[in-house]
C-alpha cells in the first residue's frame, strides 16, 4: 500500500457528561500531501463503513482562516507546524509507524460537545460585551474624514488577524482568554473610530472574559507560541493599560 | 409563473432613490412587532440582521457554524471595490457599473448592478466606521489597488485578508445587537425546510446540528443569505458547511432557481493532489501580475522545468493574448489552461497542473521586491505543497470557486414566494455570467446592510401579515418531511459513505459541466447523475443516529440536495446553447477558439420553476436589455 501507516489515540466522549477516554485506533495509507484533518477523514471513511461511530470534530474553511478547527495534537494546540491551524499542518512531518495523540482544546470556559468538539460561545460573549464601535449602517462619515496613520492600521491590523480559534487558552496554564481579548482590545483602541469606547471595552470585555471562567494572565507566553496567527502578546501589555486607564477615568458606579 | 423584476421608473441613476422613496415605511414604534429570521451570517446575512436590528426590528439569525464569526465570506482575499475614486484614475459610479456588467458577459440587470455601484461607496464609509483595518498610506488615508477586469485602482483591502476583516467588522455590529437584545443568533443551526402559509414565507425549521432537535422558528418575512453551492463540484475552494440546502428547500416551495449553470472557476488554485483531498486552496490572482504561465511545448515532456529551454516552453497566455498576457480575465485563463491540459502538455504527476513561474520578475526586480508583494503567498504554497516557488515555478490549475446563480429575485431582492428574500452570492446576483475579482464582498455587503432594510419595510408595510407562530400546522407537516428525510437516510445502512458519492457527483459534473461543456457530455452526465441519484438513496452508509451531533448525517442530508442541484445545473446548460462569461458551450464559439456569445437567442436570465418529484422543471425567462452598456464582444487578444 503507498503511504504511511498511523497509530492514533484520540480523544473519545459520547457528550458533555461523558467522562471519556483516549482511545487507539489505526489509519494507513496516508500521502504526504494531506493535510492533518484529511488523515482523520481516512480514518472516519473507515469508521463509517465499518458501523462506528466516527470522530467529532469541528472544521470549516480547511484553509486557516475561520479558526474552527481546534484541535491539540500531541499536546500541541494545533500541533506542531508553527503559523499553522490544524487543519493546515501536513502528513510529510509524519513517519511510518509514528503515534499521534490528538485531543480537544481543554478549558473550563470551553466545555466538550462531542470527541474534539468544543463550545466556544464564550468568545462571542466577550465579543458582545463592547468588541465593536457604536455606530448604526447608514451614519458614518466618509471615510477620509478620519485619517489613521499607517503605523497604527498596521498595529491593528496585526492585532485583528486573529481568527478566535482559542488555542491560547488551550495553551495557557491559567486557560486564560487574555490574549483574544487583547487583540479586540488592541485593533480597536489604536484606531481612532474605537477611541470613543475605548475605556467601557476593556473594562466590560474583561469582566465577561471573567465570568465565562477563564483564568489571568501570569505571562507564561504560551498563547503567542501557540497562536497560529502570530498576535503577540504585547497586545496584552497594551490590553492593561487600557483596563488600568479605565479604571482610573471610569467613575466608580 | 411571473418573473416581474420590479425595476422601479425613470433615469437609471434616480431608480434607486425612486424605489426608496416609493416603499412603505414602518414605523419605528411598530418596528418589534415585526419577527424577522435571517439564515446566515456572512457579510449579507450578519450585515442584514444587524442593520435590521438598529432600526428595531425583532430579529433572530441562524448561522450554521459554531459562532457568526466563522462564515464563509471570511475566506475572501484580495479586496473590495468601490467607486470612490480616491487615486484620481477616472474611475466613477458609472465606470464600476460599466466594468461589472461588461466583466459579467451582459447577462445582469443593469438597474441592479447600478444600484451596487451607487452604494459601494457607503459600504467603505461604514466599514472603516466599523474598525475595519484598511490598508492605508503614510498620509493616513486609505490605499487602492487594481484587479482583474478593470482600468482603475478600485480595490480596497486589508492585507490578503480583507474578506476576513470585513466580516469580522459585521460580525461586531451583529455582536453589539445581539447584546441589544434585538438579535438573537443561534449558532449550529442548519435550515432544512421553509414554511410557507398562505402561500407566503412565514418560517424555517432547522435542525441542532448538537441535539438534532427539529426546531421551528416563525416570522413575518425570512432572508436567506447561505451562500453558493460551488461544493456540488465537490472540490472547489469553498469551506465544508458551505451547501445549497437552504436554497433547495426554498426553490422545491415555489423559489425560482436563476442561472445555475453560471459557475466561477478560478484560474490560480494549487493542484489536485489525489483522491484524499477535501477541498481547493485559492493562491490570489494577484500573483498573475509578476508570474508567468506556461507548459512544455512537447506534449509528454517529462523533464524538470529548469531544465527545459526557453525556445521549448509555450507561454500560452502571451502567445494567445498578446495585449492582456498573463492578466486576462479569470474565465479565459481557466479555459486556456484547460486547453493545454486536454492536449498532454500538463505538468505534474496528474498531468493536470501549468506552471505560474516567477523566475523572470526575481530575476528583473530581485527577489526582495517580489517577496514583498507575495511572501505570504509563497510561503503558504511552499507549506502546502512542500515546494518553494523561489526556485521551482508554481503549479497551479483551475477550481470551482464562486456561483453566479442562485434564487431568482426581484429588484427589491424577493424571491418568487412572496415574504423569502435573498441576499448575496445566493441570489442570482448582479454579477451577469462571470464575477470580477472584489466584487462578492460588495454584493454582500451591499444587499445586507443597505438594500435589504429599504425594501423589506416596504413589503412588511405594504402587505396585511396576520400573526403565525411556530404553532401552527404547516411546521409541523414541514418537521415531519424533514424528519423523514433524516430517518431514511439512516435506514439504508448501505455501503458506500456520504462522502464517497459526492466524490463521484463531483468529478461528474467537472468533467462534462465544469470549464468546457458540449450538448453529448450534459446529455452523458444527465442520463447519469440520476443513477448516482438511485444508487445514493439505496447504497449510502449513515451511522449513528438522527438526535445526536452527527456530522455524517449532515454530509448525506447536503450530498442528497447536491444530487437533485447537479441536475438542474446541467438542464440549465444545456439548454443555454451560448457561451457566455464561465459558461463555455464549445459548439459556441469564434474562429479563434473564444467564447461566442448569442444575443439574439440568450440575452435572459433562466429562472427554473419546481414541478414536484419526477416531473421536468420548467424554464421561466426573464429578457434584459441593456441601454447603457452596450454589449460587446469581450476581446483580449
Amino acid at each position: 500500500m503507498i503511504g504511511i501507516r498511523l497509530n492514533l489515540r484520540i480523544w473519545r466522549q459520547k457528550g458533555p457528561a461523558d467522562a471519556g477516554a483516549l482511545k487507539s485506533y489505526e489509519v494507513d495509507g496516508i500521502l504526504p500531501d494531506m493535510s492533518f484533518l484529511e488523515m482523520l477523514d481516512v480514518l472516519n471513511e473507515k469508521l463509517i463503513l465499518q458501523g462506528e461511530d466516527p470522530v467529532a470534530f469541528d472544521h470549516d474553511c480547511r484553509e486557516g482562516i475561520c479558526g474552527m478547527c481546534s484541535l491539540v495534537i500531541d499536546g500541541r494546540p494545533h500541533g506542531k507546524d508553527e503559523g499553522a491551524t490544524s487543519c493546515d499542518n501536513r502528513m510529510r512531518r509524519y513517519k511510518d509507524g509514528d503515534t499521534i495523540t490528538v485531543e480537544p482544546f481543554r478549558a473550563k470556559g470551553f466545555p466538550v460537545v462531542k470527541d474534539l468538539v468544543v463550545d466556544r460561545s464564550a468568545f462571542d460573549r466577550i465579543m458582545q460585551a463592547g468588541g465593536f464601535i457604536s455606530v448604526n449602517t447608514g451614519s458614518a462619515p466618509e471615510a477620509h474624514c478620519v485619517p489613521v496613520p499607517r503605523h497604527k492600521a498596521e498595529a491593528a491590523m496585526d492585532a485583528a488577524a486573529c481568527v478566535g480559534c482559542g488555542a491560547c487558552v488551550a495553551a495557557c496554564p491559567n486557560a486564560s482568554g487574555m490574549l483574544f481579548v487583547a487583540a479586540k482590545v488592541s485593533q480597536l483602541a489604536l484606531l481612532p473610530q474605537g477611541a470613543v469606547e475605548r475605556e467601557r471595552r476593556a473594562l466590560s470585555m474583561i469582566k465577561q472574559h471573567d465570568l465565562e471562567g477563564f483564568g489571568n494572565c501570569t505571562n507564561e507566553a504560551e498563547c503567542e507560541a501557540a497562536c497560529p496567527k502570530g498576535v503577540k502578546l504585547s497586545n496584552i501589555a497594551r490590553l492593561n493599560r487600557e483596563y488600568l486607564r479605565a479604571s482610573i477615568l471610569t467613575p466608580a458606579q | 409563473m411571473k418573473l416581474d423584476a420590479k425595476i422601479p421608473s425613470g433615469p437609471l441613476e434616480q431608480k434607486w432613490d425612486q424605489r426608496r422613496f416609493e416603499a412603505k415605511l414602518v414605523n419605528p414604534a411598530n418596528r418589534r412587532k415585526f419577527d424577522v429570521i435571517v439564515v446566515g451570517t456572512g457579510l449579507a446575512g450578519a450585515g442584514a440582521a444587524a442593520s435590521l436590528g438598529e432600526l428595531g426590528y425583532n430579529v433572530l439569525n441562524l448561522c450554521i457554524q459554531d459562532s457568526p464569526r466563522r462564515a464563509h465570506s471570511i475566506a475572501a482575499q484580495g479586496g473590495i471595490n468601490a467607486a470612490k475614486n480616491y487615486p484620481n484614475d477616472g474611475d466613477s459610479v458609472r465606470r464600476l457599473f460599466t466594468d461589472t456588467v461588461k466583466g459579467g458577459d451582459y447577462r445582469a440587470r443593469e438597474a441592479n448592478v447600478y444600484r451596487l455601484a451607487q452604494i459601494s461607496n457607503s459600504i467603505i464609509d461604514h466599514c472603516t466606521a466599523l474598525g475595519v483595518p484598511f490598508a492605508r498610506d503614510y498620509g493616513g488615508l486609505l490605499d487602492n489597488r487594481s484587479f482583474g477586469g478593470a482600468q482603475v485602482s478600485r480595490t480596497f483591502y486589508a492585507r490578503g485578508q480583507t474578506g476576513q476583516q470585513l466580516l469580522l467588522g459585521a460580525y461586531s455590529a451583529l455582536m453589539r445587537q445581539a447584546a441589544s437584545g434585538r438579535v438573537k443568533v443561534l449558532p449550529r443551526r442548519e435550515m432544512v425546510e421553509l414554511v410557507l402559509v398562505d402561500g407566503r414565507a412565514r418560517g424555517v425549521v432547522c435542525r441542532n446540528l448538537v441535539t438534532g432537535k427539529l426546531e421551528s422558528y416563525a416570522g413575518h418575512a425570512v432572508c436567506l443569505a447561505t451562500g453558493g453551492y460551488g461544493n456540488v463540484f465537490y472540490l472547489s475552494t469553498n469551506a465544508n458547511s458551505c451547501n445549497v440546502g437552504a436554497a433547495w428547500r426554498a426553490y422545491k416551495k415555489g423559489a425560482a432557481f436563476a442561472n445555475p449553470c453560471f459557475t466561477q472557476i478560478h484560474p490560480t488554485c494549487i493542484p489536485v493532489s489525489g483522491t484524499h483531498q477535501s477541498k481547493l486552496t485559492l493562491m490570489s490572482e494577484s500573483l498573475r501580475n509578476d508570474g508567468r504561465v506556461w507548459v512544455p511545448k512537447k506534449a509528454g515532456d517529462s523533464r524538470s522545468p529548469e531544465s527545459i529551454p526557453e525556445d521549448e516552453r509555450d507561454y500560452f497566455l502571451e502567445r494567445r493574448y498578446p495585449s492582456f498576457g498573463n492578466l486576462v480575465p479569470r474565465d479565459v485563463a481557466s479555459r486556456a489552461a484547460k486547453v493545454v491540459c486536454d492536449e498532454g502538455k500538463g505538468v505534474g504527476a496528474s498531468k493536470l497542473s501549468v506552471y505560474l513561474d516567477f523566475r523572470d520578475a526575481i530575476k528583473r526586480d530581485g527577489l526582495a521586491a517580489i517577496r514583498e508583494k507575495y511572501g505570504n503567498l509563497f510561503d503558504m504554497y511552499h507549506h502546502i505543497t512542500d515546494e518553494d516557488p523561489q526556485k521551482v515555478p508554481m503549479r497551479i490549475y483551475p477550481a470551482v470557486h464562486y456561483t453566479m446563480g442562485g434564487l431568482w429575485v426581484d429588484y427589491d431582492l424577493m424571491t418568487t414566494v412572496p415574504g423569502l428574500f435573498c441576499l448575496g452570492e445566493a441570489n442570482f446576483s448582479d454579477h451577469g455570467a462571470n464575477r470580477l475579482g472584489a466584487s462578492a464582498l460588495m454584493q454582500g455587503l451591499a444587499d445586507g446592510f443597505f438594500i435589504i432594510p429599504a425594501t423589506l419595510s416596504g413589503y412588511l408595510a405594504g402587505e396585511k401579515l396576520g400573526k403565525v407562530s411556530a404553532e401552527h400546522e404547516a411546521f409541523r407537516e414541514a418537521e415531519k418531511a424533514a424528519d423523514a428525510r433524516v430517518q431514511k437516510l439512516l435506514s439504508v445502512n448501505g455501503k458506500r459513505t456520504p462522502a464517497d458519492i459526492h466524490r463521484e457527483l463531483g468529478g461528474l459534473m467537472w468533467e462534462y459541466c465544469g470549464m468546457g461543456r458540449n450538448e453529448a457530455g450534459l446529455k452523458k452526465a444527465l442520463a447519469r447523475v440520476p443513477e448516482l441519484k438511485e444508487e445514493f438513496w439505496k447504497n449510502v452508509r449513515v451511522t449513528g443516529s438522527g438526535a445526536d451531533f452527527n456530522q455524517t448525517l449532515e454530509r448525506a442530508l447536503r450530498t442528497a440536495d447536491y444530487m437533485e442541484l447537479a441536475e438542474l445545473i446541467l438542464r440549465d446548460a444545456l439548454e443555454r446553447k451560448e457561451s457566455c462569461g464561465g459558461h463555455f458551450r464549445e459548439e459556441s464559439r469564434t474562429p479563434e477558439g473564444e467564447a461566442l456569445r448569442d444575443d439574439a437567442g440568450f440575452s435572459h436570465v433562466a429562472a427554473w420553476e419546481y414541478q414536484g418529484e419526477g416531473s421536468a422543471p420548467v424554464r421561466h425567462t426573464e429578457p434584459l436589455s441593456f441601454e447603457h452598456a452596450k454589449p460587446s464582444q469581450r476581446s483580449y487578444k
